[in-house]
């Protein structure tokens, strides 16, 4: 099965160089079956590459040890979702997947596009198949999965064998997140491809119209709305998995994701300038192109072993080709942009400070600012070491510091921008739209001072959180009285079709209350409390605030997989018990025997009792504990489903509703209905 | 230019400014200098009084679990000259030690170095010597070196 997959790789690597040359050579011919040629041969890449991750997941379900990728992570008692799970867990078979997702949405693209843009097209085919062709060159010559175990002397010779089993999967991957996580990471990543291969096209053809816009703006919210979940299931799977009770670290791999996401997220709000103003469009080509380009750094910053971080990859020699290919695309994408400038005038000027336009720009400036400062944090170890020769770091402070106030501010923005009216939002019209929400934001302000918020910053976040709240869900309410008015639908009604009526408009809303929800989450961080170095026995307690732990029980629990300690403790709150944590240490049986602490939770949307055993004492009399109290921390979660549900609504097609009156209309209706407008 | 479009350069510059200045001050306040064992030895006297990370492996059998503080003993091959330099770390942080952290782990210890020759760090990270790294920490554990 490993030759198969081998030799599905190769095949893919003749066909993607096929799929290149003939979508070029088409075009210069003006040949339009070479073209459709071209375009078949990268799906069929995508049939090939399918073939040869399939492979290695037979491998990997079979045990078959002989491959070393396999013999590296896995091993014969891992359950088999994990031995699945396992093709993404390492260097050779992550990258393989990202190049698999590539050629999936390759084919994804060309399907879709079949009949559509003809002179743009085949370029787009030519960008993807380009990116292709360097990660299949990847498979095949640098990091390939289905090298076989074996000793490679310095003489040459080699000497293979078959382990009689494998090293495992290293035990913090061995979570339900990792099924998922990783998946949804790498499309946020990979997906980015896709607007920058339109982008590109645009610029080559000369077509830099609507075009490319329109279908750019679907595609890089399919990345975005992948990266983000990616990203949040990540601060899950760090939340419960690592028990240190944070989800966010400013870890560089953490770093890497989030980097992209906030250009995908600059460009998901300009684009909207560049599709009602013909403004911005440079800018609009600049993001696409950096966005596709953090994406590619982020893959390289985790996989080349240039900073360190608990994610790490092995120091390994992809590096500098990923470098290469980096700097080739940059440089290409930015002589074709300088080479089309004078295809891409702006249409409008920007007039007022206080205008939709401008709460754009700014939206942008400090996305960008936020992007360059999460840069700088991260690479700066790189750059010192070159310059200076020292290695100076930075660690989480830094971050927060900056960031803590731009998201602030962004915060600040999501609720103004929206309701701003293009070119020039009158006094009165900032005055109808902001007094109330303004006024009620402020009054909570101080009900949560007197309450004993004294956190400025999270003091601040919910402020702002009440703010926005208060203008989405007034933007509904009047959407949806004046709809349920015009069309006799009860208000409910009226609230689901006025969203699917303009998705784009309230399925944007819905995002940013799930923002929202986020940034609320986020607060209660400023007020986590911590107890560590707990001690108990069978029987005794320990308390914190209203809550008072009883150690039931210590048990020793032996599966094929690991061996567990495990402790049952009892929680009470003021007097009533309210659940039974069971957290866990676990030794895991294959490879170097690694111990993991299994967090045991009560998640309530009020805080979260987060519980860590951490083994016997030194004479082994007691039972250690570390305790955090985690307020407002389901909030996180909570946002990002709310986010996920709006980028699916903002995604769908806009519903047309065929106008009809009510028969009757009521007397008293027809005069409100008159009144109002 | 036109004047309309100056306040919005004034206004772009105002918060670029801002935020240079935020993140310039963040920096200086947070940034620490990054060395392996050796590195901090061949940096003498600059080495005291600096916020510092320093890189190195577990020395087997040298973790000493204590009540208020561990004390454990971290080692590091230099590239170039091939000689092995051990560092003592006494770990007074209040968070508690990562599950990865033990014999060959590779740590980053962080905090300062005492003019009594002692490393004390207030906070750690470990990393499994195991699958995501290919080299192990040869040389200074003597297991290895024996076999």
């Amino acid at each position: 099965m490993a030759q198969v997959g081998q030799f599905a790789l190769a095949l893919a690597f003749v066909v993607t160089v096929y799929s290149i040359a003939a979508s070029l050579i088409g075009i210069r011919l003006k040949n339009d079956k070479l073209i459709a040629s071209g375009r078949n041969a990268a799906v069929a890449t995508f049939v090939c590459i399918t073939l040869s991750i399939a492979a290695l997941g037979y491998l990997f379900v079979v045990s078959d040890f002989s491959v070393a990728y396999i013999a590296g992570h896995s091993n014969r008692d891992l359950p088999v979702y994990f031995k699945i799970a396992s093709i993404w867990g390492g260097q050779e078979g992550s990258l393989l997947f990202w190049g698999w997702l590539l050629t999936l949405y390759s084919a994804l693209v060309v399907i879709q596009n079949w009949r559509k843009h003809s002179s743009m097209m085949p370029y787009v085919t030519a960008v993807l198949m380009t990116t292709s062709l360097f990660f299949t060159a990847m498979h095949l010559f640098v990091v390939n999965p289905f090298t076989l175990t074996g000793v490679q002397f310095p003489n040459g010779a080699q000497n293979l064998f078959t382990p009689r089993d494998g090293v495992g999967l290293n035990p913090l991957l061995q979570d339900w997140l990792m099924v998922i996580h990783p998946p949804m990471l790498y499309l946020g990543f990979v997906g980015f491809a896709v607007p920058f291969a339109f982008a590109m096209a645009a610029l080559i053809t000369r077509q830099l119209g609507d075009t490319w816009i329109r279908t750019t703006r679907r595609w890089t919210m399919v990345a975005w709305f992948f990266l983000g979940t990616g990203v949040l299931l990540g601060g899950n799977w760090a939340y419960h998995e690592l028990g240190w009770g944070g989800f966010w670290a400013w870890d560089p791999v953490e770093n890497a994701s989030l980097m992209p996401w906030l250009i995908g997220t600059a460009f998901l709000h300009s684009v909207m300038v560049q599709e009602k103003k013909g403004m911005l469009k440079v800018w609009n080509i600049v993001l696409v192109t950096l966005a596709y380009t953090m994406s590619l750094v982020g893959t390289w910053l985790t996989r080349s072993g240039v900073v360190s971080s608990v994610h790490a990859f092995a120091n390994s020699p992809i590096g500098q080709y990923f470098l290469a290919f980096i700097v080739i695309g940059l440089s290409a994408a930015l002589y074709l942009l300088i080479d089309r400038l004078p295809y891409l005038k702006s249409e409008n000027e920007m007039e007022s400070l206080v205008s939709r336009e401008s709460s754009f720009l700014f939206n942008n400036l400090i996305l960008l600012a936020s992007c360059f400062a999460v840069f700088w944090g991260t690479m700066f170890p790189v750059l010192s070491e070159a310059v200076t020769g020292d290695k100076v770091t930075v660690g989480p402070p830094f971050f927060n510091r900056v960031n803590v106030p731009i998201a602030i501010f962004l915060m600040f923005l999501t609720g103004v921008g929206p309701l701003l009216a293009w070119r020039k939002a009158s006094t009165n019209s900032l005055k109808r739209n902001f007094l109330w929400p303004a006024v009620i934001a402020l009054a909570g302000g101080v009900a949560l001072y007197v309450l004993g918020v004294r956190h400025f910053y999270a003091w601040l976040s919910l402020v702002m959180s009440t703010f926005v709240a208060i203008t989405i869900v007034r933007e509904f309410y009047k959407g949806a009285r004046a709809r349920s008015y015009g069309t006799g639908e009860n208000f409910p009604q009226a609230v689901v079709n006025l969203t699917l009526s303009n998705t784009r408009r309230y399925g944007g809303y819905v995002i940013h209350f799930g923002f929202v929800l986020l940034f609320v989450g986020w607060a209660g961080q400023a007020f986590k409390v911590e107890l560590p170095g707990l001690e108990a026995g069978i029987g005794e307690t320990f308390t914190l605030n209203q809550y008072v732990f009883r150690v039931d029980d210590l048990s020793v629990q032996d599966t094929p997989n690991y061996v567990a300690q495990r402790a049952s403790v009892s929680v009470f709150e003021n007097g009533t018990k309210v659940a039974v944590l069971h957290p866990e240490r676990r030794a895991y049986k294959a490879g170097e025997q690694q111990t993991t602490s299994e967090v045991s939770m009560r998640s309530t949307v009020r805080e979260d009792i987060y519980l860590v055993f951490q083994g016997g004492n030194l004479d082994g009399s007691k039972a250690l504990f570390l305790l955090y109290l985690n307020p407002l921390v389901a909030w996180v979660w909570i946002g990002g489903v709310v986010l996920g549900i709006g980028t699916m609504i903002a995604m769908l097609p806009n519903k047309k509703f065929i106008p009809k009156r009510p028969r009757t209309v009521p007397a008293e209706r027809v005069k409100e209905v008159e009144s109002v407008s | 230019m036109k004047r309309k479009q100056i306040k919005f350069v004034i206004g772009s510059v105002i918060i670029v400014v801002a935020l240079a200045v935020l993140g310039f001050t963040s920096f200086q306040d947070n940034k620490s200098y990054y060395q392996t064992v050796s590195e901090l030895y061949a940096s003498k006297d600059m080495a005291y009084g600096r916020k510092l990370r320093v890189e190195g492996d577990v020395v087997a059998g040298s973790i000493a679990r204590g009540a208020k503080e561990t004390r454990f003993v971290i080692g590091h091959t230099d590239d170039k000259t091939k000689v092995a330099q051990t560092l003592s770390v006494r770990y007074v942080g209040t968070d508690p030690l990562p599950d990865t952290f033990r014999d060959y782990a590779q740590t980053v210890v962080e905090g300062e170095y005492g003019k009594d020759g002692v490393f004390v760090a207030r906070s750690m990270t470990a990393k499994c010597a195991s699958k995501y790294e290919k080299e192990t920490a040869a040389g200074l554990n003597p297991e290895i070196s024996k076999k």
